[in-house]
């Protein structure tokens, strides 16, 4: 059985579960669900395809919802501007999409295809482009793999749509579609360029969003059993504990459409003593401990709430949170050459070789 | 310097005087249905102990828990009327979306969404639709709602466009109560707008106990003024409490926390107040509580203003029992105890005429609860210890037995042994530890603006200056000054390096004859 329709249960561990992978950005994906639930409260329903499905010459729509997340937190995602976006790019390419795919996992963006999918009553394909969240377009599976970045539609809540008809690199895309997010007020409904069947198979990152529904579904259990919610997590993904203590103080400069930053963690328990600083580029880049990196991109790096369990964002975390920082396994595309020119630390400014908490 | 600290609870008023940070007399009176009455009640007992003859008394400092037990028993609430600025965003969330049912049906008296709000970086969003605000503030007056929550899009970084709205509601709607959400808070539409609709709910009740507290005051013969106690264990003057209750909304718990932790001289352990109709459940770090950091539940609703993080449940020394299926609270006779109680002759099973029955407390006639045998008592009791432990494990931050300190008028509901606790501790004078909370209750100074061409620390260092002088000035001493909150936000692409700071000092009130003492 290759689809099966989500329940409301599956979509709010989706939420959970995608914020843990936005690994500090993407946004919360609370408005996403506060959509969704009102969606499926009018009798609305969504399915979930799996992208082995997909016929070679199927085409799907890769949407996202972009800009800064905390504008986000004040212009509240709509479910009709993101399949607005993606009506658009139908009537400007001609093609009829089979199935709404995410461009990245992790954070809010999970739920865009989800409210897409309900007004253009289509599926979502397991798959999305990053595993993880990002803050530019090049640094995605397809980026990786060569294939074409345009068109692009953005759309604005006030009748604003844009179409990037043509750019010759994924760099120049995500130059001039910032250009287009920043004027629009950092905030942005988009789709991305179309990809055919054969291209989500061998490009796509397979089975992320049953992946978040999972470690979502995990922390939920471990709420509602009073157990630790850490340890649950990592029970459903082969992850690692780097570092457990309180945030003793934040740094954040909006430079380009991006947060940038570090925070610093005084270490409790086995890391009393130990200071962490993770630098941040909307979502976690390195964690340093006694200025010595351990952990960096495209390893993701997870700041969760020592008692909840439920991610913290850059842009959400305050002084005097207990929180302890995790490290995931980033998805095997990234982890060739191509893959870290894209996303690996070089690719942020750091004049660091990438070594995987991982490596053996 | 001596010091009046009341607490209003649902079911009891407690003062105490507080002399050279000693509690010099402490008297406990039950809450009356027009507060007044209780207060005027508590002042008289404590003339009668001598307690507030010679030296002058220098302030009053009144919290209660009144606003919260509104919202969490959805009583004496007010029909609310949203106004959004910010069409066409956010449509498809409008305000109340995400409240619980029942309260919504309380409280929304209507929804109008219009043209307005800002950017993150300053430029108008959509220039306000006055006309429709006009026509909004008509519609609800026609619709009878005398109080108006208003939010925007970013106003808490261009308050503007709400102020202008609510000049223009004030207008059409002369004298109804306006809530403007940048007053509130913090970046987060919803969360700030739910805190605003929250006090707009409270407006009639706000108004109405603050005059009572005046009253009372002026009815004593007191020449002292007004304070009320907030959320973060520091006083406002009572015209800016009136006009925003919700900063007053966990005073209560707060002030038993920072009673529990001052007459303990513990400064970390786990605080349960059990009042007349709710039990909060707090944990003390330095002796204070634990702030929360995130979005923060009331009745249900998710909001995000100061708030300290702790555990509400039904529980209380009035609270209504049913035996089938056994039920404790939320109801609760608060005040009425004593007329409505099995134990004092009235009908309404409460907890404390179980606690009567099993001889936990010497009040009531333990005849008329006779009927009660040990098999209910231990339900009931059990179910009370049941519900304690569940907050308490809840309220934890980590695995581990703590230290619990049981404070408050219904704190016989704590057994001596609970799971997950090493040790309970009561202390002399614990059922006025709220009462003791309000009394040594701080003041603060707060900024709150954009500085510009400023290096991040020093734009730190210039509010942290700002914020000293405005809490001396509010009659802080200097010297015990403490930043308890520090944040910054740059905004981007305003000119000249722009950056958004807050900071929150805090002190002890000067005292006009030798510094008040130091609890620690």
């Amino acid at each position: 059985m290759t689809r099966r329709e989500f329940s409301f249960d599956d979509i709010e561990a989706l939420a959970v579960g995608a914020w843990i992978l936005g690994t500090g950005g993407g946004g919360s994906p609370y408005l996403g669900l506060l959509n969704m639930r009102r969606l499926y409260a009018e009798g609305h329903r969504v399915s979930l395809m799996s992208a082995a499905e997909l016929a070679d010459d199927d085409w799907v729509a890769a949407v996202s919802n972009m800009g800064a997340p905390l504008v986000g937190q004040e212009r509240l995602t709509d479910s009709r501007t993101i399949a607005r976006a993606v009506a658009l790019m139908e009537e400007h390419t001609q093609y009829r999409f089979r199935g709404i795919m995410a461009l990245e996992i992790g954070g809010g963006n999970s739920i865009q295809p989800l409210m897409a999918a309900v007004h253009l009553r289509r599926p979502v394909i397991d798959a999305d482009m990053m595993g993880r969240a990002y803050p530019e377009a090049q640094m995605t599976s397809v980026a990786v793999g060569d294939l074409k970045p345009c068109p692009l539609t953005t759309v604005d809540v006030r009748g604003l749509e844009t179409i990037v008809d043509n750019v010759p690199s994924w760099k120049w895309m995500e130059r001039v579609s910032r250009k287009i997010c920043v004027e629009y007020g950092s905030i942005a409904s988009t789709c991305k360029a179309p990809r055919t069947g054969r291209e989500v198979k061998r490009w796509g990152i397979h089975g992320t969003t049953t992946k978040a529904i999972a470690i979502g579904r995990a922390v939920r259990e471990a709420q509602r059993t009073h157990r630790d919610p850490i340890a649950a997590i990592l029970a459903v993904e082969p992850g690692k504990v780097l570092y457990q203590g309180k945030v003793r103080d934040v740094e954040r400069r909006a430079t380009e459409g991006f947060l940038r930053g570090r925070t610093l963690l005084e270490g409790s328990g086995d890391w009393r003593g130990a200071a962490m600083r993770i630098d941040f580029q909307n979502e976690w880049i390195v964690a340093w401990l006694e200025d010595q990196p351990i952990a960096m991109s495209p390893d993701l790096i997870c700041v969760l709430d020592s008692v909840s369990g439920e991610a913290i964002g850059t842009e959400t975390i305050r002084y005097g949170q207990r929180v302890t920082v995790i490290a995931l396994p980033p998805p095997q595309v990234f982890l060739t050459p191509k893959g870290l020119e894209h996303v690996g630390p070089r690719a942020f400014g750091y004049d660091i070789d990438f070594k995987s908490v991982f490596a053996a | 310097m001596r010091r009046i600290g009341i607490d209003v609870g649902g079911t009891n008023t407690d003062a105490v005087v507080i002399e050279d940070g000693q509690v010099a007399v402490a008297v406990k009176a039950p809450t009356s249905e027009d507060v007044t009455s209780g207060i005027l009640d508590a002042f008289g007992r404590l003339k009668a102990t001598g307690g507030l003859s010679g030296e002058r008394i220098d302030a009053v400092m009144i919290g209660t828990t009144h606003f919260m037990n509104a919202v969490v028993q959805r009583r004496h609430l007010t029909k609310v009327g949203a106004l959004r600025l910010g069409m066409p965003a956010s449509a498809s969330l409008p305000p109340f979306c995400d409240w619980p049912p029942d309260l919504a049906r309380l409280v929304e008296g209507g929804v109008w969404m219009v043209e307005g709000g800002h950017e993150y970086d300053g430029r108008p969003f959509m220039p306000l639709d006055g006309a429709a605000v006009r026509q909004a503030a008509r519609e609800m007056r026609a619709r009878g709602l005398r109080s108006v929550a208003i939010s925007a899009i970013f106003s808490p970084l261009d308050p503007s466009h709400e102020r202008e709205a609510a000049a223009i509601v004030a207008q059409e709607n002369p004298g109804a109560a306006i809530t403007c959400s940048s007053d509130l808070g913090r970046i987060g539409l919803l969360e700030r707008e739910n805190a605003g609709l929250l006090n707009a709910a409270l407006a009639d009740l706000a108004h109405d106990t603050i005059a009572a507290f005046e009253t009372a005051i002026r009815g004593s013969g007191l020449d002292a003024p007004l304070f009320i106690t907030q959320n973060d264990g520091t006083v406002a003057e009572a015209a800016q409490a009136r006009r925003l209750p919700v900063y007053s909304f966990a005073s209560g718990a707060t002030n038993s926390m920072r009673g529990g932790a001052y007459l303990s001289g513990l400064d970390d352990a786990m605080v349960v107040d059990v009042g007349g109709t709710t039990t909060d459940i707090g944990q003390l770090r330095s002796g204070f509580p634990r702030e929360a950091n995130s979005v923060v539940r009331i009745g249900g609703v998710r909001t995000l203003f100061r708030m300290p993080d702790l555990i509400s449940i039904g529980l209380g020394g009035g609270s209504h029992v049913t035996l089938e299926p056994l039920r404790i609270g939320p109801l609760s006779v608060g005040y009425r105890l004593p007329v409505e109680g099995i134990a004092f002759g009235g009908t309404q099973l409460t907890t404390s005429d179980v606690a009567i029955a099993a001889g936990l407390i010497g009040i009531g006639d333990r005849n008329r609860v006779a009927h009660l045998d040990p098999l209910i008592r231990a339900r009931v009791l059990g179910e009370a210890k049941r519900m304690i432990e569940e907050s308490v494990d809840a309220v934890k931050t980590a695995a581990g037995d703590v230290a619990l300190i049981a404070v408050g008028g219904g704190a016989f509901l704590v057994p001596d042994r609970l799971e997950g606790v090493a040790r309970v501790i009561r202390v002399r004078h614990g059922d006025c530890a709220n009462a003791v909370g309000a009394a040594i209750a701080q003041v603060s100074g707060e900024v709150d603006q954009v500085f510009r061409d400023l290096k991040r620390a020093d734009a730190i260092a210039r509010a942290s200056a700002l914020a000293a002088d405005r809490a001396v000035a509010a009659g802080a001493d200097r010297a015990t000054l403490e930043t308890v909150e520090t944040e910054d936000i740059p905004i981007a692409y305003l000119p000249g390096n722009s950056i958004r700071v807050r900071v929150r000092v805090v002190g002890n009130v000067a005292a006009s004859t030798g510094a008040l003492r130091q609890g620690r």
